[in-house]
């Protein structure tokens, strides 16, 4: 690891205005930033501490709202009663990513921030061509072992899936990043690669996340996290799905219904062909089958990876199923 | 120490209360809390295993709660309170419960993984995670063995965790 000078902010504003050094960069829990700089992936001349600026670690959840705050630990927030009550898609998604450790240490704001685990990128010495930390040099996935590579959201620039578990319940919600001057959905704020793969996040120098917002729903309250994998606990998602559902009077047609994809896109994929096509429909086994197959539009497979395409859908439809048995 | 200490522009004093002392330290910001403890301080029942935050052998608890000491820098806890496998025992040398637990039940081979397994296993406890096998494995799934000791290893914080509870 390169050594870097190290600045305490104690404010908001202390850590903006540091943010916007050259080389800067925010270090809030370090699950991401120390891991990517002991792999020469993140060199950063100036390591701006902010996991000590007081106040930032709120969690405020309301019937219409939940607002929390950048520096709340994801275990805090996991453990929270009401977000378990409103959110429970929120809670089951912190609380089956990483260990019990590193989700004391990781923060929400920081967890926006997480980037991809594609071992080509984690490994500049032996595979200096990455689209992502050298752009224009190549990619060196393409061609190479696939199989924990994305089919949804590719370009000819990357294929880098994004590894989180959280921002995929996010944008089921529609919820929002707050960036002190400006609000974005957390959906926007995550951006696929397209020829510009270096570009993850739309968050300019010297901006820093200060809360997620996520607007309270029927949907939300009746929420859950599926994350299948290759072996069954701390480990990233092979295909994930967050399902919010909300059902008529009668017990069985579908008023409202949200679904996220994880594991298997460049960046949290909402996917709303899969909840337009169950809206308004009572719940049907086949029908909610074939509604999820919907998801895979558009999917590019590299070979090892094709097995994801037939996974997908499958754990869709294993998590309306379990929302609708709860009927 | 033998080592040979630069000096460089960006050292930092730190002053880290480690269990339950304060402990003063010359380095670079660099320095992540792991290598300060076991390379400065000397404190070397907190283990390196994988150095990336995978393996959980480096476990300690800052402020009570569990963390992984190899992706924290020594200088982001300073004014915290930090807690080492050296200070879990009490003053007399009592084992604390996880302890005592993990030897009754022979919860290790090689012991590598040991120290942060019990630091892991008490904050698990204390959590209220530690309700059931299933749970004590969720919630425990940081910390890798790879004696494979897995079953004593539960059996240890099921018997530590009740023992707590009464």
């Amino acid at each position: 690891m390169r050594d870097f000078s190290y600045l305490r902010a104690d404010s908001v504003e202390a850590a903006r205005n540091a943010a916007a050094l050259p080389g800067a960069m925010l270090l809030a829990g370090g699950t991401t930033l120390i891991d990517l700089a002991k792999c020469g992936v993140a060199e950063p001349s100036t390591v701006i501490d902010i996991s000590h600026i007081e106040g930032l670690d709120a969690i405020d959840v309301a019937a219409d709202r939940a607002v929390i705050g950048a520096l709340a630990k994801m275990s805090h927030v996991a453990d929270h009663t009401s977000v378990k009550s409103c959110f429970p898609a929120v809670s089951e998604a912190l609380w089956q990513a990483a260990s019990a450790q590193l989700r004391n240490m990781a923060t929400i704001g920081g967890n926006l921030m997480q980037r991809t685990r594609c071992p080509y990128f984690r490994d500049p010495q032996n595979f200096p061509a990455c689209n992502k930390r050298a752009p224009g040099s190549g990619c060196s996935a393409i061609g190479g072992a696939t199989r924990s590579h994305a089919v949804l959201g590719v370009s000819e620039a990357c294929i880098a899936t994004y590894p989180g578990d959280l921002a995929v319940a996010l944008v089921a919600f529609d919820a929002e990043v707050d960036l002190g001057g400006r609000k974005l959905k957390v959906e926007d704020f995550f951006l696929a690669p397209g020829a510009t793969a270096e570009q993850e996040h739309d968050i300019r120098p010297g901006e820093v996340i200060t809360a997620v917002e996520i607007p309270g729903s029927a949907a939300a309250r009746r929420s859950t996290y599926i994350k299948v994998r290759d072996r069954q606990s701390y480990e990233f998602a092979a295909a994930s799905a967050a399902v919010g559902l909300e059902l008529e009077g009668d017990g069985r047609t579908v008023r409202d219904i949200r679904v996220a994809l994880g594991g298997v896109a460049t960046k949290p994929w909402r996917v709303r062909a899969v909840e337009e096509a169950l809206k308004g429909k009572p719940l049907d086994e086949a029908m909610i089958r074939e509604a999820s197959e919907l998801a895979m539009e558009g999917a590019v497979d590299h070979g090892a990876n094709h097995y994801r395409i037939a996974l997908a859908p499958r754990v869709i439809a294993r998590a309306i199923l379990k929302l609708g048995e709860t009927a | 120490m033998n080592d040979q200490v630069t000096i460089s522009p960006t050292t930092l004093s730190l002053n880290l209360t480690i269990n339950g002392r304060t402990q003063a330290l010359e380095i670079e910001p660099r320095v992540t809390l792991l290598d300060a403890l076991r390379e400065r301080l000397h404190l070397t029942g907190t283990k390196k295993g994988c150095d990336q935050g995978q393996c959980g052998a480096c476990t300690v608890h800052v402020d009570g709660e569990r963390v992984l000491a190899c992706l924290t820098l020594a200088a982001q806890v300073e004014g915290r309170s930090i807690t080492t496998i050296e200070g879990l025992a009490g003053e007399d040398g009592t084992l604390h419960a996880v302890q005592a637990a993990f030897l009754e039940q022979d919860a290790f081979q090689c012991g590598y993984c040991t120290p942060g397994q019990i630091m892991s296993a008490v904050a698990c406890i204390r959590e209220g995670h530690a309700g059931s096998d299933e749970e004590i494995r969720e919630y425990m799934a940081g910390n890798l063995c790879r004696c494979g000791a897995y079953p004593h290893i539960v059996a240890a914080i099921r018997q530590a965790a009740q023992e707590l509870r009464s």
